[in-house]
C-alpha cells in the first residue's frame, strides 16, 4: 500500500520528534536535570513508527525498558512525556512512572515496562479483551533481544498461538541486550523460534521505514483478520548506551559513527523520499525545525513545572482502599 | 396440683438457637413462683431474655447454676409443690435427663421456615403451634424480619397457630415490592393468607406492621379477629425519619450497631449477632433498593404518608396498642386520645421494640386480647 | 438460603457475576477441563471442582482453560483486566506465585501508580493456600503475608462459605487487583448461604462473637477453630471475642484495636509461617496502637517456621488447631 504525502509526513514528523525527544534527553540528562535511569531510543525510530502508523487508539502495544519511542509513535502528549521523565507534575504519569514506565492507555500505550520481558503477557490480555468484546483491536508486544529470552515472552507467544490471539511480537533486535550481543544471546534464528510456536514471521531491516512499515502493513492486517498471531524480527541499532552512562566500551571504536553515517534511518528516508520526488528537502526542513522547537519548549514547561507534592505519594494506590 | 414436678427447660427462641447460657437465677431455691414470672435470665448470641416459669408452684432445684450453657431442652430447673419430696424430685431430674438425651439434641436443631408463592413471589414465614381456632398472624417492620418475634412466637404458640412472615423486600421473601406503600403490602399479607388457606387472624403488626395490620383489619373486615398494633405507623403523622434513613444507609458494623441502638431503651439490647443478622441481610442485592422504595412511599416530607387514625373507630373487633415508652422513632404520644373501645398500654423499659425488650409483658397482652375475642 | 459448601459458595458467586457482567470470564488450568481432548468436557472443572458447570453455561470463549503457563496466562488476566475486561484467572496453588509472580507484584499491583492513576486493574487471581491436605511442601503453604506485603494488591481470605460468596462477589466487582486465598480443606464446609448475590465490602472485619476477657483474631480456617475454642472455654468462664478480618490487605485495624482496648488481651491465629506474617503485623500494630490496655503478652499462634511436611505425622503437628489457640488463650488469662 502506498503512503499518501501526509502520511509521509507525518512519518518523518514523528521519527524525527523521538530523535529530537531522545537527543534532548540525553543532554539534559548529561547535565544532571533528570533523576534516576533512562533508556534511549535513537537510532531505532523508524521501528516504532513503521509499526505504529498501522495502529489505531483501539489497539494496545506494550513496550520495553526503551519506551520513549513507542510512547510517541503511538501518539502520546510528548510535553507532557516530558514533564514525566523529569518527575513532575503533569506528567503523563503524574511523575510516578517516570522514564521505565511511560504509559498512556487511551491512547492504547500500556507502558514501558522495568521488567524485560513484562509486557508480553500482557498483550496477551489487551488482546484477549479485544477478542472477547470484538472490538477488532489489534495487541502489539514490542520486545528486545533480551526480553525475547524471557520465559514470560517464549509462555506468551504459545498461549497467543493456542488461544489464537490478535497479537503482533515485535523483536526490536538493536545488537545488544545491555552489554551482551544478541548474536551470541539468541539460540537459533528467531523468525524459525517463532515458526516452532506456530507464528509466521520475517527478518526486516529495521533501519529501513518502508521496509518496515511494509511487513508490519502485512502481519497486522493479516491478524486483524483472525488469523492468529504474527512476529516481526526487525534488526536494529542503537545510537547511546543501554542506559544514560554507560560507557558501551563493549562496542568496536567508531562503531556508532559509522552507523549514524551510514544507516541513519532518518537519512534513509530523507534519501528516499527526495530521490523518488514525494517529498521536498524544504518541508523536511521546515519538520526538523518544528520538532527541534517542540522538544525545547518541552524541557522548558518540564523544568517550569511543579514537583509533586507530598499528598500525590499516597494516591492511585489503589481505586479504593 | 399437688403432687406434680415440672420441669423449666432451655428455651429456644429463633431460628437458629441451639443452646444458651444462664446468666442469673431471680429467685432462690425454695421461692414461690408465679406462672409467668420471669425467674431466670438466659443470654444467647442474639439477645438476653428472661425465661418464664411455666407454672406456678416452688422452685425446688436450680439444675443449671449462672454461667452454664446448655442446650436447648435441657434441664434449668424444677418447680413443684412443697409437698414434693426431696427424693422425687431427685428422681424426676435423673429421668428426664434419660429421657431427654436425644430428645435435647433434637430440639436443638434449627427451627424450619417455609415460603409460600404470592403473586408469583416467594413470602418466607415460620409457624409454630397447631393449638387454637384462629391463628395470630404476626407481621414485623420496615428492615425487620419474622426473627423480630422470637421471644413472642414461642409463647403465643403454647395455645395458637402462629404464623410470623417476611414481607416484601424483607429477610427470606421476594426483594420486589412493588409501589411499596401500606397498600401494597397489605395485599402481600392478604395474598399470604390466601395461599394458606387461612380466613381470619388474630393479626400483631410492630412499626409498618402495624399500619399494614390495621389497614388491612379496615380493608378486609373478615379477616380480622383482633388487632394489636405495638408502636404502628399509621396513627400519626411524626416519624423519626433520620433513623430510617440511617438504617437504610448503615453499610458497616459500628454504624449499624449505633443505628440499632436506638430501637432499644437499652441500647444495650443490641447483640454481636443481630448486627450480623441486620447486616447480612442488608447486603443481599435488591435489600437497599427495595427499602428504598418503602421508605419513599411511606415517608413525605419527613412524614408518615398513610395515617389511618380518623378510621380507627371503624374496625369492630378488638383492638390495642402497645408503645413502649422510651420509643424515638415513632414517639408513644400517638397512642393518646385514641377511641375509647380501644385498651392503650405504654410499657416501661421499652422503646421502639417493646416485643423484644418486654415480651413477657407483650405476649400476656396478645394472649388476653386474643382470649376476649 | 440454603446449605451450601464453601465450593458451591464461590461457584454460586463466580456465575452470578458471568450472568450480571459479560466482561467476567475466567481463566486458568483446567478451570473446566478436557480442552483439545476426545472426551468428556468440563471434564474437571477446576482442579477440585469450585468452578465446575460454568463452562457449559457461559462457552469457552468466557471460560478459558490454559496451557501450564502460570506467567501467560496470569499476566494476560492482568493485561486483559487494563484493558476492558474482568477476568478471574485461577492460579491453583499458591505456592505456584513463584513461576508467575513478576506478573503480580511487578504488574498488577503497579500499574495504577506507575501510570499516575490512569490504569484500573480490576482482576481477581484466585488460589489455594494451606496444610492438612498432606499435599506437602510445594503445595500447602499459607502465603497471602507475601501479597499483602505488596501495596496495590487487595487479599481476602475467606473463613467460611457465607464469607466467600460475598467476598468472591465483591473481588469481582472491585475496581483493584485481587489475591482471593481459598484453603482448600475448607471446601467441603457447609452453612447456610443466602441464594441472592450479595458483597462483603473489604476492610472491616467480622466478629463472630463479642467477649469480654481476649480478643482472638484469626485467619481463614483458623476461624473456625478459634470459634470451637471460643465456645468450650465460655462455658469454663473465659469468654473471647473472635475477630475475623476478612481481608489481610486492607486490614481492618480499627475493629482489632477497639477490641484489644475492651479486652486487654490478644491472642492471633495465623497458618502463615511466623516472620513477616499477619500474625507478628497484628501483633506489631496493636503493640503500636494499644499497647497500654495490654494486660498480658500478646500470643501468636502459628506454625513453626519450617516448609510444611509431608508426613501425616509431621503435618499434623505442624498445623495450628484448637489446641494450641486453647493454651495460648489460658496463657494469656493467667
Amino acid at each position: 500500500m502506498e503512503l499518501n504525502r501526509e502520511q509521509l509526513l507525518a512519518a518523518y514528523h514523528q521519527m524525527r520528534t523521538i530523535r529530537e525527544f531522545e537527543e534532548c534527553v540525553h543532554r539534559e540528562f548529561t547535565g544532571g536535570a533528570i533523576p534516576g535511569f533512562v533508556h534511549l531510543y535513537a537510532g531505532e525510530e523508524a521501528c516504532a513508527v513503521g509499526v505504529c502508523m498501522n495502529l489505531s487508539d483501539k489497539d494496545y502495544i506494550a513496550s520495553t525498558h526503551r519506551g520513549h519511542g513507542h510512547c510517541i509513535a503511538k501518539g502520546c502528549d510528548v510535553k507532557a512525556m516530558m514533564k514525566e521523565i523529569f518527575g513532575r507534575k503533569g506528567g503523563l504519569c503524574a511523575g510516578k512512572g517516570g522514564s521505565m514506565h511511560i504509559a498512556d492507555m487511551s491512547k492504547g500505550m500500556m507502558g514501558a515496562n522495568g521488567i524485560v520481558g513484562g509486557g508480553p503477557p500482557l498483550i496477551c490480555g489487551a488482546a484477549l479483551t479485544a477478542k472477547t468484546l470484538k472490538t477488532g483491536g489489534v495487541a502489539v508486544a514490542f520486545v528486545g533481544d533480551g526480553g525475547f529470552n524471557q520465559g514470560t515472552t517464549l509462555e506468551s507467544m504459545n498461549l497467543a498461538s493456542v488461544w489464537k490471539l490478535p497479537v503482533i511480537f515485535v523483536l526490536e533486535d538493536n545488537g545488544y541486550a545491555e552489554s551482551t550481543a544478541s548474536s551470541w544471546s539468541i539460540g537459533g534464528e528467531p523468525v524459525k523460534r517463532a515458526a516452532g510456536f506456530g507464528i509466521p514471521g520475517e527478518q526486516v531491516d529495521g533501519h529501513d521505514f518502508f521496509a518496515v512499515y511494509e511487513a508490519a502493513r502485512k502481519a497486522i492486517s493479516r491478524t486483524r483478520a483472525g488469523e492468529g498471531p504474527s512476529f516481526l524480527h526487525l534488526k536494529v541499532n542503537r545510537y547511546f548506551g543501554h542506559f544514560e552512562g554507560d560507557a558501551t566500551t563493549y562496542r568496536r571504536p567508531g562503531e556508532v559513527d559509522k552507523l549514524r553515517a551510514e544507516r541513519d534511518c532518518l537519512a534513509l528516508f530523507r534519501r528516499q523520499v527526495e530521490q523518488s520526488g514525494l517529498l521536498k528537502a524544504q518541508q523536511l526542513d521546515a519538520i526538523d525545525r518544528e520538532t527541534a522547537a517542540l522538544i525545547d519548549a518541552a524541557v522548558v514547561e518540564a523544568k517550569a513545572a511543579p514537583q509533586p507534592s507530598a499528598e500525590d505519594l499516597l494516591t492511585d494506590v489503589y481505586a479504593s482502599y | 396440683m399437688a403432687g406434680e414436678v415440672t420441669a423449666l427447660t432451655m428455651p429456644k427462641w429463633g431460628l437458629a438457637m441451639t443452646e444458651g447460657k444462664v446468666v442469673a437465677w431471680n429467685v432462690e431455691e425454695g421461692a414461690q413462683v408465679a406462672a409467668g414470672q420471669g425467674i431466670v435470665e438466659v443470654e444467647t448470641e442474639k439477645i438476653t431474655n428472661v425465661c418464664e416459669a411455666p407454672v406456678s408452684g416452688v422452685l425446688r432445684k436450680r439444675v443449671a447454676g449462672a454461667g452454664d450453657t446448655l442446650a436447648v431442652g435441657a434441664l434449668m430447673g424444677v418447680i413443684a409443690d412443697a409437698s414434693v419430696s426431696g427424693n422425687e424430685i431427685e428422681r424426676f431430674i435423673q429421668e428426664f435427663r434419660a429421657d431427654t438425651a436425644g430428645a435435647a439434641a433434637t430440639e436443638g436443631e434449627a427451627l424450619r421456615t417455609s415460603s409460600v408463592t404470592v403473586g408469583g413471589r416467594p413470602i418466607r414465614y415460620l409457624k409454630m403451634g397447631e393449638a387454637g381456632e384462629v391463628p395470630v398472624l404476626l407481621i414485623h417492620g420496615l428492615g425487620g424480619d419474622l426473627n423480630n418475634w422470637l421471644f413472642n412466637q414461642p409463647a403465643l404458640a403454647q395455645k395458637h397457630t402462629v404464623y410470623a412472615l417476611d414481607l416484601p423486600g424483607h429477610g427470606g421473601s421476594t426483594k420486589e415490592v412493588g409501589s411499596g406503600d401500606v397498600g401494597a403490602m397489605t395485599a402481600a399479607v392478604i395474598g399470604f393468607l390466601d395461599a394458606l388457606g387461612v380466613e381470619r387472624v388474630h393479626l400483631v403488626g410492630h412499626s409498618l406492621g402495624g399500619a399494614i395490620a390495621l389497614n388491612a383489619a379496615l380493608e378486609h373486615p373478615r379477616r380480622a379477629a383482633t388487632v394489636t398494633l405495638i408502636s404502628p405507623a399509621g396513627l400519626g403523622t411524626e416519624v423519626n425519619v433520620s433513623y430510617i434513613e440511617g438504617f437504610i444507609q448503615a453499610e458497616r458494623r459500628k454504624e449499624m450497631k449505633a443505628v440499632l441502638g436506638r430501637l432499644f431503651a437499652n441500647p444495650e439490647t443490641v447483640s454481636n449477632e443481630m448486627i450480623n443478622n441486620v447486616l447480612k441481610y442488608k447486603r443481599l442485592e435488591g435489600v437497599t433498593a427495595a427499602l428504598g422504595t418503602i421508605a419513599a412511599a411511606i415517608f413525605r416530607d419527613n412524614k408518615q404518608a398513610l395515617v389511618l387514625r380518623d378510621r380507627l373507630a371503624e374496625v369492630t373487633v378488638p383492638v390495642q396498642v402497645i408503645w413502649g415508652k422510651q420509643d424515638s422513632v415513632i414517639p408513644p404520644s400517638q397512642a393518646v386520645a385514641l377511641p375509647a373501645a380501644i385498651s392503650v398500654h405504654l410499657l416501661s423499659g421499652a422503646g421502639h421494640m417493646a416485643h423484644l425488650e418486654q415480651p413477657q409483658e407483650v405476649n400476656k397482652l396478645i394472649e388476653r386480647l386474643v382470649a376476649s375475642a | 438460603m440454603s446449605k451450601k459448601s464453601f465450593r458451591q459458595a464461590i461457584n454460586e458467586a463466580l456465575r452470578d457475576e458471568m450472568r450480571r457482567d459479560p466482561r467476567v470470564i475466567l481463566m486458568g488450568e483446567d478451570v473446566a477441563g478436557g480442552m483439545g481432548a476426545a472426551g468428556e468436557q468440563d471434564a474437571w472443572g477446576g482442579p477440585l471442582g469450585v468452578t465446575k458447570g460454568l463452562m457449559p453455561e457461559f462457552g469457552r470463549e468466557r471460560v478459558l482453560d490454559t496451557p501450564i503457563s502460570e506467567s501467560a496466562f496470569v499476566g494476560a488476566a492482568v493485561g486483559a483486566a487494563a484493558t476492558g475486561l474482568r477476568p478471574v484467572a485461577d492460579l491453583m496453588f499458591i505456592d505456584f506465585m513463584g513461576v508467575c509472580f513478576d506478573q503480580i507484584l511487578n504488574q498488577a499491583a503497579k500499574l495504577r501508580y506507575m501510570f499516575g492513576g490512569k490504569a484500573t486493574v480490576p482482576v481477581v487471581i484466585r488460589t489455594m493456600f494451606g496444610a492438612g491436605f498432606r499435599a506437602a511442601s510445594q503445595h500447602s503453604q499459607g502465603l497471602y503475608p507475601v501479597f499483602a506485603h505488596i501495596p496495590g494488591l487487595k487479599v481476602v481470605v475467606p473463613s467460611s462459605p457465607y464469607e466467600a460468596k460475598g467476598l468472591m462477589t465483591q473481588a469481582i466487582r472491585d475496581d483493584d487487583p485481587v489475591i482471593f486465598c481459598e484453603h482448600k480443606a475448607m471446601y467441603d464446609d457447609q452453612e447456610e448461604v443466602p441464594d441472592e448475590p450479595y458483597a462483603i465490602a473489604f476492610g472491616e472485619a467480622n466478629v463472630s462473637r463479642e467477649g469480654e476477657d481476649v480478643t482472638i483474631v484469626a485467619i481463614g480456617r483458623m476461624v473456625k477453630f478459634a470459634n470451637e475454642v471460643a465456645d468450650k472455654l465460655e462455658k469454663q468462664g473465659i469468654s473471647c471475642t473472635v475477630i475475623d478480618p476478612r481481608t489481610v490487605s486492607p486490614l481492618d485495624q480499627d475493629t482489632i484495636i477497639e477490641s484489644v482496648e475492651e479486652t486487654g488481651r490478644l491472642v492471633v491465629v495465623d497458618e502463615a509461617s511466623p516472620r513477616c506474617g499477619m500474625a507478628s503485623d497484628i501483633a506489631a500494630m496493636v503493640a503500636q496502637n494499644a499497647f497500654k490496655a495490654l494486660k498480658a503478652p500478646v500470643k501468636m499462634v502459628t506454625p513453626p517456621h519450617t516448609p510444611v511436611p509431608f508426613s501425616p505425622a509431621l503435618e499434623d503437628i505442624y498445623v495450628p488447631g484448637p489446641s494450641q489457640i486453647e493454651a495460648a488463650v489460658r496463657a494469656v488469662m493467667e
